[in-house]
């Protein structure tokens, strides 16, 4: 194994000025993160919490095992999109151990919204059924909603991906033997009453939880009877005599004493059929992360030195080193795991795709994990390379990498732009989870080389008109363009709309990508089969 | 002398007799009930017997099972040790009938000092000086009430056949005589199948004193000075000490002539004790023989201490037909011994026995100033079946204080986790200025209770890091036992540090420290540092906790070790702190989803501990006062009385007397009204 050697300065002016940089990112991150786990402040709070509940994350920390780490997707889903606050969409979402296993908890905050569906909710919900889904971890969903948020009703209801979609993933995972438990701690209305309903197991907690497909109100508007809502679905309903409900639990902590039991008796192991080996921490400090990676996106740096502070021992046996050099191909371990690293180093060759679509095959042949360590501004452009067949070269990485059955992993330190994007497994390329750094920008283009290309097309109507475009005009023209794409580029829009599973902070980023691969590998390796290349 | 010889009975006792056996090249033989069957005195033995299932009655008192034992093994002699069969006639006789020596005074000394009240008369007739009271057989309740007018109250009932506090009760006015005797009858049938009982005058302040004695074959007798037992508890001996401080020195020999008259008056041979109750009202000493035990006492290795003899080996030379080779002015007392029993049991909760396992026993090393008996390890259960006694440590020096110096090492030294131990209570005791003092009398205890039981106050907050600690410590070692157990053992999602996403690593650990709730912020640093921080406080710590519960840390620099156990909720930290006084805390970890496992779905009454019912007060649909009683548990010898929790209906009586419960059995079925 060949040990990686920094070669980074820490007490350099340069590192210096980084690191300032991104603390401050990473510090306004957790500033906003801290606010978001707030949920509906401190009012909601209480009230939740005078009713007897247990605040929806206190919930979730004590469902899981003392100490486990728990995962969280998607943080600021739905973070400054609606004219409300919504933090967090209104539902918690994670992975975390439960009775020694990994397991994917959905809970409502009821706090936020009375816990109702926003469109971003319904997105946050199924993206973790989808992570479940591929990664094969049971589902444990902490029940407390209203059901859709009715004013966004026509986002929410009719579509594929819409509400609905979340009992049909409750049917499919379970057909696909993935376990789903409901804990019902609060209402589940209309829709949601086929949360428990569509369980395999379900828990409901007395004088709490309510489930019905109508409200006492509907009711009384449909029928004429008058009912209270426990007379009508509450814990005793369910558990004596409907059967929607499996087992009655005397309170909050009592249910998820419940729900810990039926994780217990799931009669799962997890199953790992690559080779593992003990872990090893990396030589250098992941702290000097903030030193070596500018917030500049066009600064350049060496991605090797982001590597050697993310892998086991900072061991990296590098593919193809002097061949393509602006794609870093190789091989290493992240807590013990396997990993091939495709990491950028600049604007993407044909060399560089042809290494890439190498490399991505080579993993894909011998079952070995991905990680794209994504910062890319682009393929190279001009005529040389069109000429050159850079599209066709292109054109293999993406094939590889969209094909690649192994886990693939994505996280974003810089920028993430154009076909660098799909190259180097973006959203559309399913990766099992894809994280983003707070440095991060992602947008079609750099927002200079948009706002430049507009300005172009701009100026040539102009000028064919015989006239001319004063410079200053050009500048106030380009002005909102280059605001749109650092507004739209930023790691927290990005995060919001879940292009992204969540923002991560540059010296976590070697914990999440060991809980994202030991999580992955819940599901069994799959074999690959590519489609066609263009030779 | 033997060459082999039968120890009829197990724990520190067997393990004593065991050790002076071996140096005499005596090979010993052990016995055990199925309990004992990996206990301590059966690993250390030549050879093991088992002798029946767990209850005494039917094992260790099957003196039959016994001679058959010392038969197959070849054994030449029975030692009984203490308790069980020591002071019982017929299985003397039996032991002389099957051709074994009895390790003990002839069985016409036992019954003779047997029944106490038949005892009084003979040592009245000995002119040994007796405590007023009544000791004729006539058990008549008119009869036994008027005796009871007659010596004036307050007064003791005793078992005419016991010892040890059971059967005993005292009577603080004629009002409650009646009640009290038909208790005391009760616990004298059960623990001596006799109910007789002898009536006596109640001392204000009386001293325990007692003379070892020691008698030989051919006629020689001695005795090897007194011992102090007034540290006492319900009757039971505490803390005994040799010699009794400021006892006069015309007293001392009046006494050791009068223990001597009364081991002659019954023909006594071996080792035996003569109890006295000492009265020092009025400036004089007088004093009052109270009992004689006809077997080597529990706290003999004090007199051992300041004689420098073993008393077990005399036990076996004079059982082999040796003379004594010292006359009485040959005997001198060399300095100062006490001894504290360390037992299993709960002081707060009116010192109930305890059972469990010794999740943590550490005990003081001995030499030339300490000595430790026990009969139990690390790891070893303490049960239902028998004495509770963890350990004795027996302490020499020159002088008293310096002794009692010794005692308070030697318990600052114990550590004693996983069960309810006195050991906390013993530090109390021997640490009270008026014990320093020896201002000692039998109701000592009774004046200090409120220093010596005090419930428990908050725990120093550096107890509270070092719980915090060791419960993290603990669930990081948890989490590796199991990490080893899967196929994915290198995984983090396997560390138990509360990781979260852009946020710190941060938990709240809340323990229960008696009445109130004690919260403290966890946050995890690198390279397994904590913070740790509650109102008022922070600190940063980092250490280990081995398997053994040693929890080595470093708190902001500074080293220290701890105990710590972790049984589900419960914690236990011993540590000795500059500052903190106590060494052993108990906390209950607040985990509402770990309690609600473990909650029984209604409240019943039931059975605290294993035992037998005694009494059934009450018949289903019987109404009830809060309070009033309901039945009667007998349980480790002692009874305790279930009562209403509250007014309401009797729904169920499931159990008859005679019946033996299992702990946590519904013993009644109740409504509360």
């Amino acid at each position: 194994m060949t040990i990686l050697k920094s070669a980074i300065d820490t007490r350099s002016e340069t590192f210096q000025e980084n690191a300032k940089a991104m603390r401050a990112v990473v510090d306004d991150l957790r500033a906003t993160v801290a606010a978001i786990k707030e949920g509906g402040g401190a009012k909601a709070r209480d009230r939740h919490v005078a009713r007897g509940k247990l605040p929806p994350r206190e919930r979730v920390r004590r469902l899981l095992d003392p100490g486990s780490p728990f995962l969280e997707l998607s943080q600021l889903a739905a973070h400054e999109v609606y004219e409300d606050p919504v933090p967090a969409a209104g539902l918690i979402a994670g992975i975390g151990r439960i009775a020694g296993l990994e397991c994917m908890i959905v809970a409502n905050d009821a706090t936020v919204k009375g816990g109702t569906y926003y469109p971003l909710t319904v997105k946050k919900h199924l993206r973790a059924q989808e992570i479940a889904r591929e990664n094969n971890l049971p589902c444990v969903y902490l029940v407390d909603s209203g059901g859709a948020f009715l004013p966004r009703q026509d986002e929410v209801f009719p579509d594929r991906d819409h509400f609905g979609r979340i009992f049909y993933n409750q049917a499919t995972l379970a057909a696909a033997g993935v376990p789903q438990i409901a804990v019902v701690m609060g209402s589940c209305t209309a829709g949601g009453a086929y949360v428990p309903a569509m369980a395999d197991e379900s828990i409901i907690v007395r004088e709490q939880g309510t489930i019905f497909l109508g409200g006492p109100p509907l009711v009384k508007a449909a029928t004429g009877e008058v009912v209270t809502a426990e007379e009508l679905g509450g814990a005793d309903v369910h558990s004596i005599t409907s059967g929607v409900t499996d087992h009655l639990a005397r309170d909050d902590a009592h249910a998820l004493a419940i729900a810990r039991r039926i994780v217990g008796h799931l009669n799962r192991a997890k199953q790992p059929d690559i080779l593992l080996r003990p872990s090893a921490e990396p030589l250098y400090p992941p702290e000097d992360l903030y030193g070596i990676v500018p917030t500049d996106l066009r600064k350049p740096y060496d991605v090797r030195e982001v590597i050697a502070r993310l892998v086991d021992g900072s061991e990296f046996d590098e593919f193809k080193q002097l061949y393509g050099t602006t794609l870093v191909t190789g091989f290493a371990h992240i807590h013990g795991h396997p990993v091939g690293i495709v990491g950028n180093n600049g604007i993407l060759f044909s060399e560089s795709a042809l290494k890439g679509a190498h490399f991505v095959e080579l993993c894909s042949q011998r079952r070995i994990p991905l990680v794209f360590l994504q910062n890319i501004t682009g393929f190279m452009v001009g005529r040389k390379y069109e000429s050159g067949g850079i599209a066709k070269d292109g054109a293999k990485m993406v094939t590889a990498v969209a094909c690649a059955r192994v886990p693939k992993i994505t996280m974003i330190l810089g920028g993430s732009f154009g076909a660098g994007n799909y190259g180097m497994c973006g959203r559309a390329y399913s990766p099992r989870f894809l994280w983003m750094w707070p440095n991060a920008r992602i947008s079609v283009m750099g927002g200079e080389q948009a706002a430049t290309v507009l300005a172009e097309v701009r100026r040539g109507g102009i000028e064919a008109a015989g006239k001319k475009w004063p410079e200053k005009e050009e500048a106030a023209f380009k002005k909102p363009i280059l605001e749109q794409y650092e507004h739209q580029g930023h790691p927290y829009y990005a995060s919001a709309r879940l292009w992204d599973d969540g923002i991560v902070d540059p010296a976590d980023a070697r914990t999440v990508l060991g809980l994202s691969l030991s999580a992955a590998l819940n599901a069994p390796v799959e074999e690959t089969r590519f489609g066609v290349f263009r030779m | 002398m033997f060459r082999k010889i039968l120890i009829a009975n197990r724990g520190e006792i067997a393990c004593r007799v065991m050790r002076t056996a071996r140096r005499l090249g005596i090979r010993p033989v052990a016995v055990y009930s199925e309990a004992d069957a990996g206990a301590l005195h059966v690993a250390t033995a030549d050879e093991a017997y088992p002798i029946g299932p767990a209850p005494a009655a039917d094992s260790y008192l099957r003196g039959e099972r016994v001679i058959e034992a010392a038969r197959s093994a070849g054994a030449e002699a029975v030692h009984p040790g203490y308790g069980f069969l020591a002071e019982n006639a017929d299985f003397a006789e039996a032991c002389a009938k099957a051709g074994l020596v009895f390790i003990g005074p002839p069985p016409a000394a036992i019954r003779a000092m047997g029944s106490k009240s038949e005892a009084k008369a003979l040592m009245h007739k000995a002119k040994v000086p007796l405590v007023p009271g009544y000791h004729e057989a006539d058990q008549n309740l008119e009869v036994l009430t008027l005796a009871a007018e007659q010596i004036g109250y307050p007064l003791l009932i005793k078992a005419s056949a016991g010892g040890g506090g059971k059967g005993m009760r005292v009577v603080e006015n004629g009002k409650g005589f009646a009640a009290a005797l038909q208790a005391a009858r009760r616990e004298a049938k059960a623990a001596f199948g006799d109910d007789r009982v002898l009536l006596e005058k109640y001392l204000a302040r009386p001293r325990h004193v007692e003379i070892q004695v020691f008698a030989d074959g051919q006629g020689n007798c001695v005795h090897l000075f007194e011992r102090d037992c007034s540290i006492q508890r319900r009757h039971q001996k505490v803390l005994e000490e040799a010699p009794a401080p400021g006892l006069a020195g015309a007293t001392r020999h009046a006494m050791g002539e009068a223990a001597v008259a009364a081991a002659r008056a019954i023909g006594y041979v071996g080792a035996g004790t003569v109890e006295f109750l000492l009265d020092e009202d009025g400036g004089g000493q007088a004093f009052f023989f109270m009992e004689m035990n006809t077997r080597l006492q529990v706290e003999h290795a004090v007199t051992e201490m300041i004689t420098g003899l073993d008393l077990v080996e005399w036990q076996l030379r004079v059982a082999a037909g040796e003379a004594l080779p010292f006359a009485q002015d040959d005997l001198a007392i060399d300095g100062h011994a006490i001894e504290a029993r360390l037992y299993a049991e709960d002081p707060v909760a009116g010192f109930l026995p305890a059972t469990g396992t010794l999740r943590r026993l550490r005990l003081p090393t001995g030499d030339a100033h300490v000595r430790v008996d026990t009969g139990v390890r690390e790891g070893d259960a303490v049960g239902v079946h028998y004495d509770p006694m963890i350990a004795k440590l027996i302490v020499w020096d020159e002088d008293r204080a310096a002794a009692v110096r010794r005692l308070a090492a030697a318990l600052d030294a114990t550590e004693i986790l996983g069960l309810s131990s006195n050991v906390e209570f013993l530090r109390a005791t021997a640490g009270h200025p008026a014990f320093a003092a020896a201002e000692l009398d039998t109701r000592f205890i009774e004046r200090h209770e409120a220093d010596l039981i005090g419930e428990p106050a908050p725990v120093p907050d550096r107890i509270l890091v070092l719980a915090t600690l060791g419960v993290v410590l603990d669930r990081r070692r948890e989490a590796g036992v199991e990490a080893d157990g899967t196929s994915d053992r290198w995984s983090p999602w396997l560390t138990a540090q509360g990781w979260r996403l852009n946020g710190e690593a941060r938990e709240v650990i809340a323990f229960r420290d008696g009445e109130i709730e004690r919260e403290i912020v966890v946050r995890y640093g690198r390279g397994g540092r904590l913070g740790l921080e509650a109102d008022g406080w922070s600190a940063s710590a980092v250490g280990e906790l081995s398997a053994d519960g040693h929890l080595s840390v470093d708190l902001d620099g500074m080293r220290c070790s701890a105990g710590f156990v972790r049984h589900g909720l419960a914690v236990s930290v011993i540590a000795r702190q500059p500052g903190v006084a106590g060494g052993t805390h108990h906390l209950m970890l607040v985990d509402p989803v770990a309690a609600a496992e473990d909650e029984a779905p209604t409240a019943r009454l039931s059975a605290p501990m294993p035992g037998r019912i005694v009494a059934v007060l009450v018949d289903a649909g019987t109404s009830v006062d809060k309070g009033q009683p309901l039945l009667v548990l007998e349980a480790m010898k002692m009874e305790h009385t279930v009562a209403a929790p509250a007014a309401g209906t009797v729904t169920g009586v499931p159990y008859a007397v005679g019946d033996q419960v299992e702990e946590g059995v519904e013993l009644i079925g109740f409504d509360a009204s």
